[in-house]
């Protein structure tokens, strides 16, 4: 009952909008729309996520970056 | 570390900048705005007079224009973590994880719950109970502000966690000493104050413009009375916690404030320079100056110079005329005297730092714990210069902010926020003395402090952002580190792709606020 009122008085209140309101929703919409199934999808990636599948991998990842990488570089130079 | 990819951290910074910075143009107008209406509506509902009513629901709508224009603008910054910056993302671990999950879950669905019920609720609910929604609104924006900004804080000021060698994170320690860090607290009130500056320069500018044209005089001149007042609250709190905020900066990140002062050589009874510009502005080729000062490079050569105001900066900086305010060359170099070390004797500890860490991750792997315990003992002892180890065998300008930036976002920050503070109550005399309508000049700057307002918010973060370089994490994790290893190409186009598609959506955007404002109160 009470999820019913919640409900309407969302609807209600898009449908009362003005037009310039329903305007900028449709803005909003788009830009969402650009934002996640765009910019999230295509060039956005958790890279950590998408290339590894455990946590212990990523540890094992952000170690060559953080201390292999960076330290065996300094350590060779010298 | 010899392979740093220059361009993809440059590239990489650059994106992160600009939205960032596009993202700071609704943020602190619905910070503001939001108590604004709250105030409005409270005398709406005290008062009864149906005047204020209509002031509210007019700045209702410019407000509900502004919130859909930044909404989830910032969401993009969350996405560059996960790609551009996963070793920071990975290495912060739950001090950025936590506040922003609390923003997330209560901050967020709080501030949308309630923006509904103060557009939909008219009519539906007592008056009483949209004042509720209202103030709940500002209270929850202003919520998810302090969040955000106490990571931020973190950032500056790396307090209450203990980084575990084992998962390669930080794990918190000790939530409330993230909550008050004092940089955080200090921080967050300079934050949301000065937003609460910039909204009451958008009211005035769009109630100037309004009475420039003739149009609805009086409702105005009330947003105007409202938005001096609050306006001058909001910028004597900002220069106070700016005051605040630089003896911290002088305190936990001396580079910074010596970039933002231009100060080549420390001394005692430093002056403070008011007024002044770096003096290579000079040269016929600026444009190379300001990209050599993104870039890091020749900033051991760039001096400043200016109208000098005596003792300002020890003042400004440890409340004391005779104390000691560290330059660029004390901290590069060393200060023996003043108890500074040098850039080269924290490269080496950092050095140490790395190499124990490296040392005990293989003592681990091989079982030898006793071995693990003595390197990570080491690690412990030097991890406060860890992140100056990456820069053995580097050149010192890359541990130095751009200074150009940083002394003209400063000072630029510094000389408008004083004009405010003359600004507003020029505007509240002028309404009170009901002459305002005559005084064409007072309306015209009116209308083109709503620009000064939108330069001194952008300047303010990029002082506090450009003058932390190279550190994302103070003293720990450099950008160089922190950035993803991906193809810089990919970074370009996503700049350029934001760039396009969202100022588009911005200029559409404008377009439906410009119409609101033209059509005024009576709409």
């Amino acid at each position: 009952m009470i999820l019913k009122k919640i409900l309407y008085f969302y609807i209600d209140g898009f449908k009362e909008m003005s037009p310039r309101g329903k305007k900028l929703w449709m803005i909003i919409l788009v830009k969402l729309f650009i934002m996640f199934a765009i910019l999230k999808y295509f060039f956005f990636p958790d890279i950590l996520k998408e290339n590894f599948k455990t946590d212990k991998e990523r540890i094992h990842h952000i170690e060559q970056q953080l201390i292999i990488t960076n330290h065996v570089d300094t350590i060779n130079k010298n | 570390m010899e392979h740093v990819n220059w361009e993809l951290v440059d590239w990489s910074r650059a994106q992160f900048a600009l939205t960032a910075l596009y993202h700071w143009i609704f943020v602190p107008l619905t910070l503001g705005l939001s108590f604004m209406l709250a105030i409005m509506e409270t005398i709406y509902v005290k008062t009864g007079d149906e005047k204020w009513l209509k002031i509210e629901k007019f700045w209702l709508r410019l407000f509900g224009i502004n919130f859909a224009i930044g909404v989830a603008t910032g969401i993009i910054l969350e996405f560059e973590f996960g790609t551009n910056w996963s070793n920071y993302s990975w290495f912060v671990g739950d001090i950025f994880g936590a506040p922003l999950a609390i923003e997330g879950i209560m901050a967020f669905f709080m501030e949308s719950t309630f923006v509904a019920i103060m557009f939909f609720g008219w009519n539906k609910i007592s008056k009483k109970a949209h004042l509720t929604a209202t103030w709940l609104t500002a209270i929850g924006t202003n919520l998810s502000a302090l969040w955000i900004l106490t990571a931020n804080g973190w950032m500056q000021n790396p307090v209450g966690m203990k980084f575990n060698p084992d998962t390669m994170r930080n794990e918190m320690e000790n939530f409330w000493e993230v909550l008050f860090n004092p940089v955080a607290v200090n921080k967050f009130v300079h934050t949301i104050t000065s937003a609460y500056t910039f909204a009451a320069l958008f009211v005035i500018a769009v109630s100037a413009y309004l009475l420039l044209k003739g149009k609805d005089k009086m409702f105005a001149k009330y947003s105007m009375l409202i938005a001096s007042v609050f306006g001058f609250i909001g910028i004597f709190a900002t220069i106070v916690t700016g005051d605040g905020s630089a003896k911290q900066v002088a305190k936990y990140q001396p580079m910074k404030l010596a970039a933002m002062e231009g100060l080549r050589t420390g001394s005692r009874g430093a002056p403070l320079i008011a007024i002044g510009k770096p003096k290579h502005t000079t040269d016929k080729d600026l444009t190379k100056a300001i990209a050599d000062d993104f870039k890091g490079n020749n900033q051991l050569e760039v001096e400043v110079e200016g109208f000098e105001i005596p003792y300002g900066l020890s003042v400004l900086a440890f409340n004391d005329p005779n104390a000691f305010v560290p330059g660029v060359n004390d901290l590069v170099y060393g200060n023996k005297k003043e108890g500074i070390p040098s850039y080269t004797e924290r490269i080496k500890s950092g050095k140490i730092s790395i190499e124990a860490l490296a040392n005990y991750k293989k003592a681990k792997k091989a079982g030898n714990d006793e071995e693990a315990e003595k390197y990570l003992k080491t690690f412990k002892e030097h991890f406060k210069d860890f992140g100056y180890g990456y820069f053995e065998g580097h050149d010192m300008n890359e541990l130095i902010p751009p200074i150009t930036i940083s002394f003209m976002s400063f000072h630029t920050m510094v000389i408008l926020g004083t004009w405010f503070l003359i600004f507003f109550p020029l505007i509240f005399w002028a309404v009170m003395k009901d002459n305002i309508e005559k005084k064409k000049w007072l309306l015209r700057l009116g209308v083109f402090g709503i620009f000064l307002g939108l330069i001194v918010q952008e300047a303010g973060w990029i002082t506090a952002e450009a003058g932390r370089m190279p550190w994302v994490i103070q003293d720990l994790m450099p950008t160089m580190v922190a950035v993803s290893h991906i193809e810089t190409a990919g970074v370009m186009l996503t700049f350029f792709l934001f760039f396009i598609t969202f100022t588009a959506l911005l200029i559409a955007e404008l377009k439906i606020m410009s119409t609101t404002i033209k059509k005024g109160f009576n709409n």
